[in-house]
């Protein structure tokens, strides 16, 4: 009998502890002083520490921007890399607070792996790269083709799509890396790489003669790539969303890295700028975070148009257009609901 | 008196002639090329395809690592100094180095404690390996594995004198009670261990490694091939003493030892280390709420060494099987108890006869610490693979990456090899 009454009080506390904890990830982070962001192990551009061990690249930036807008830091998180087949074990089990992952937002990640995307920081899609001496100018052309494929990603599952579609075959060559596949690829071990656009043009731009390789002019699938945080803390969500889109907005109105400390000296004559540095108005606190969250997370590493360009822009190696990623006002799908 | 040949012939020699030399085609380089080399047909036909193959692999290798560039700051870089020339540009080892040695984020003024406690290594690990160096030197082996943790991971000094007081408390208590019965003296042994590590991390004060004179280093912050050597280290020691507990437990005549022991062999064999890891590193966190998780470090040491140790444990049972019942039978006619006659006559032949097989495991273990890679471990291998390929510098390098990192393995494990072949030699004292 007592033994029963113990083990129920052990169950009932257990429970208990283990909903507070989801409940208020906020807290768990400001009383752990740094953010726990779970990031790849290495993409080009996305996610890569450089030679002093310093993570950099447009996720990275999304982490720190979610640290500065909480501590005022962008150096408080704690960067843990996971491998495509780790990642979500991570986050469900509370071992990162948020993923900034290149990971796709589907219906089933959302919905029945009990994730909640906070918005999206970059629209891929997958694209097919093959050599130039392959003679072949569109995806349609590839029938009975090798493709190099990394396991455990959607892009596998939009090749069969596709192929399926298309009345063509193909035979995948499996492989666990972007490294690896380049590799695989340069080798001749396939005719034809895919993955996200994104990727193949870093990976190309790697390339002793680029020349020598083609991107095909086929998108054959939606790629949104976001963060995500777990199901169930709705106000830990709106933080990382509203960051991201402080970030967007503050492209849109002008504010950068260079002027936000002249804009957020005073209240400025647009109201919406200040809103959104916190000079007018609550909605720092609305979040649970200090009045200046986005001024803080805009100047840890810029707005949206600089984080990109200072990454994957046409000034880097990886050399990415912005297309799709640009602002709406400039036809690009980027689109931030206003800051009131 | 007279020469009997004086008459017969008109000359006789009378000193020796000197030696010639041996023929030419009978001595020297041409000698040993025609015996070795070019005995036969078919030998000299496979002579010459070999010195084609080593010759044109040669002419490749060569100047592709006497062109090497070692300072440059990226891929392209690399190329632009080449001018289209065949080379290495090992200008990625020189710039990331210690990314590959210490990991990510050891912090890289303390790249000297991971170096002295590798040199601490062999000091320790020598009085192990050649048993004529003087005992004495066991006492800092003892010691070693403190010193260790201490310069790895840093921190407050208590820590790790506080591990070391609960170890020499148990040991205490061990020598106290083990004449009346083993199992008072091991079980008490192991509480008055856990005594003293419960009262003593009551009085480490809160926040003591925040000063300390060694700053505090996460196990998150390690990796590179100091990680391969802590992982390989920590779970070779770990294994072999746990094997040689498992081995005999599976020989034991209670069936409730003996079951335990063949049934945890015989699942850990049967399930892949890869799967081990991954329940370390995926299942284990659903289980501890998020704040009290046991370091991944120490989750990963757990499963390579339980891995391991079920290993060992099958290749000692085979030197145990392999001794003749007679060494059983006289150990127990001399009077001997159980383990008297384990320490005493059977285990040091069975070990003896085991050696190979261990050193094998070993050195099969000390690879496999690369799979880490897999559950996001940055060890040198997950270095490679993960932030310097896909750093925007250095992606498309890769024979002088793997190739480093092959030749870190190859020295460690030619020596362990070396050192096995050794030790066998040495105790060879029969089967002459």
């Amino acid at each position: 009998m007592n033994k029963t009454v113990f083990f129920g009080a052990l169950t009932v506390a257990g429970v208990a502890a283990a909903s507070m904890a989801s409940a208020a990830t906020l807290d768990d982070v400001k009383a752990r002083g740094a953010l726990n962001c779970g990031v790849t192990t290495g993409v080009v551009g996305f996610a890569a520490p450089d030679a002093n061990g310093v993570w950099e690249g447009i996720d990275v930036s999304v982490c720190r921007a979610v640290a500065a807008a909480i501590f005022g830091d962008s150096d408080a998180v704690e960067f843990i890399p996971t491998t495509g087949k780790t990642r979500f074990t991570a986050l469900a089990s509370g071992e990162i607070d948020m993923l900034a992952r290149n990971t796709t937002w589907t219906l089933s990640r959302d919905v029945d792996l009990k994730f909640e995307f906070t918005g999206i920081n970059y629209y891929d899609g997958q694209g097919f790269m093959v050599p130039r001496n392959l003679g072949v100018s569109s995806a349609t052309e590839l029938d009975g083709a090798t493709v190099c494929i990394q396991t455990g990603t959607t892009t596998e599952l939009n090749l069969a799509d596709y192929f399926r579609a298309n009345g063509m075959s193909y035979e995948p060559v499996p492989i666990e890396t972007a490294a690896e596949a380049q590799q695989q690829y340069i080798a001749g071990a396939c005719d034809v790489y895919t993955t996200d656009a994104s990727a193949l043009a870093a990976t190309r731009s790697s390339f002793e003669t680029p020349a020598d390789h083609i991107l095909l002019p086929e998108i054959v699938s939606k790629e949104p790539l976001g963060p995500l945080v777990r199901h169930g803390d709705n106000d830990w969500g709106d933080i990382v969303r509203w960051t991201l889109n402080a970030l967007i907005t503050a492209e849109e109105l002008g504010v950068t890295s260079a002027n936000i400390a002249e804009l957020s000296a005073a209240p400025t004559d647009s109201p919406e700028v200040n809103r959104l540095l916190g000079t007018e108005g609550e909605l720092g606190a609305m979040l649970g975070l200090p009045a200046d969250w986005a001024k803080q997370a805009i100047m840890s590493d810029g707005n949206y148009g600089e984080i990109f360009e200072k990454h994957i822009g046409e000034s880097t190696p990886v050399g990415l257009a912005r297309g799709l990623n640009a602002l709406w006002t400039q036809g690009g799908l980027l689109y931030s609901p206003p800051f009131r | 008196m007279s020469d009997p040949h004086s008459h017969s012939v008109s000359f006789v020699r009378t000193e020796t002639l000197p030696q010639l030399p041996p023929p030419v085609t009978e001595r020297g380089a041409i000698k040993w090329m025609r015996e070795n080399l070019f005995a036969t047909i078919p030998n000299a036909v496979l002579t010459l395809v070999s010195f084609y193959v080593i010759i044109s692999v040669l002419s490749g290798v060569v100047p592709w690592i006497a062109n090497g560039v070692w300072k440059a700051s990226n891929l392209s870089e690399c190329r632009d100094i080449l001018v289209g020339a065949r080379g290495a540009c090992f200008a990625v080892i020189s710039e990331r180095w210690p990314q590959l040695l210490f990991g990510l984020s050891y912090p890289s003024e303390e790249y000297w404690r991971p170096g002295v406690a590798y040199l601490l290594l062999f000091v320790a690990a020598a009085p192990v390996m050649f048993f004529d160096l003087p005992r004495k030197m066991l006492i800092f082996t003892a010691l070693y594995p403190f010193i260790a943790f201490w310069l790895l991971w840093g921190g407050t000094v208590l820590a790790p004198i506080l591990a070391l007081l609960g170890f020499v408390a148990g040991y205490v208590v061990y020598q106290r009670f083990v004449k009346g019965s083993f199992a008072l003296g091991f079980f008490g042994g192991v509480a008055a261990a856990f005594v003293v590590w419960y009262i003593g991390g009551l009085l480490i004060p809160e926040g003591a490694s925040d000063n300390a004179w060694l700053v505090s280093v996460a196990s998150r912050d390690m990796g590179g091939f100091m990680l391969n050597m802590m992982l390989g280290v920590t779970c070779v020691s770990l294994s072999i003493p746990l094997g040689i507990v498992l081995a005999l437990g599976r020989q034991s005549s209670m069936p409730l030892i003996k079951w335990i022991c063949v049934i945890f062999i015989e699942f850990i064999r049967g399930v892949p280390l890869i799967t081990l890891l991954f329940v370390a590193s995926v299942m284990l966190a659903f289980f501890f709420p998020p704040e009290s998780t046991v370091d991944l470090f120490l989750r990963v040491v757990i499963m390579i060494t339980m891995f391991s140790a079920a290993y060992i444990a099958e290749v000692i049972r085979g030197g145990l099987a392999a001794l003749p019942k007679g060494q059983y039978e006289a150990a127990d006619s001399l009077g001997l108890d159980y383990a008297q006659a384990m320490r005493l006559i059977i285990l040091p032949q069975a070990l003896k006869i085991s050696i190979p097989g261990i050193v094998n495991i070993a050195v099969g273990l000390f690879k496999d610490t690369t799979l880490v890679a897999i559950i996001s471990m940055f060890d040198i291998v997950g270095m490679i693979r993960g932030p310097i390929l896909s750093s925007s510098d250095w992606i498309g390098v890769y024979w002088e990456l793997w190739g480093f990192a092959g030749l870190l393995f190859f020295i460690t494990c030619y020596g362990i090899s070396q050192y096995s072949q050794w030790l066998e030699r040495r105790l060879a004292t029969d089967h002459r």
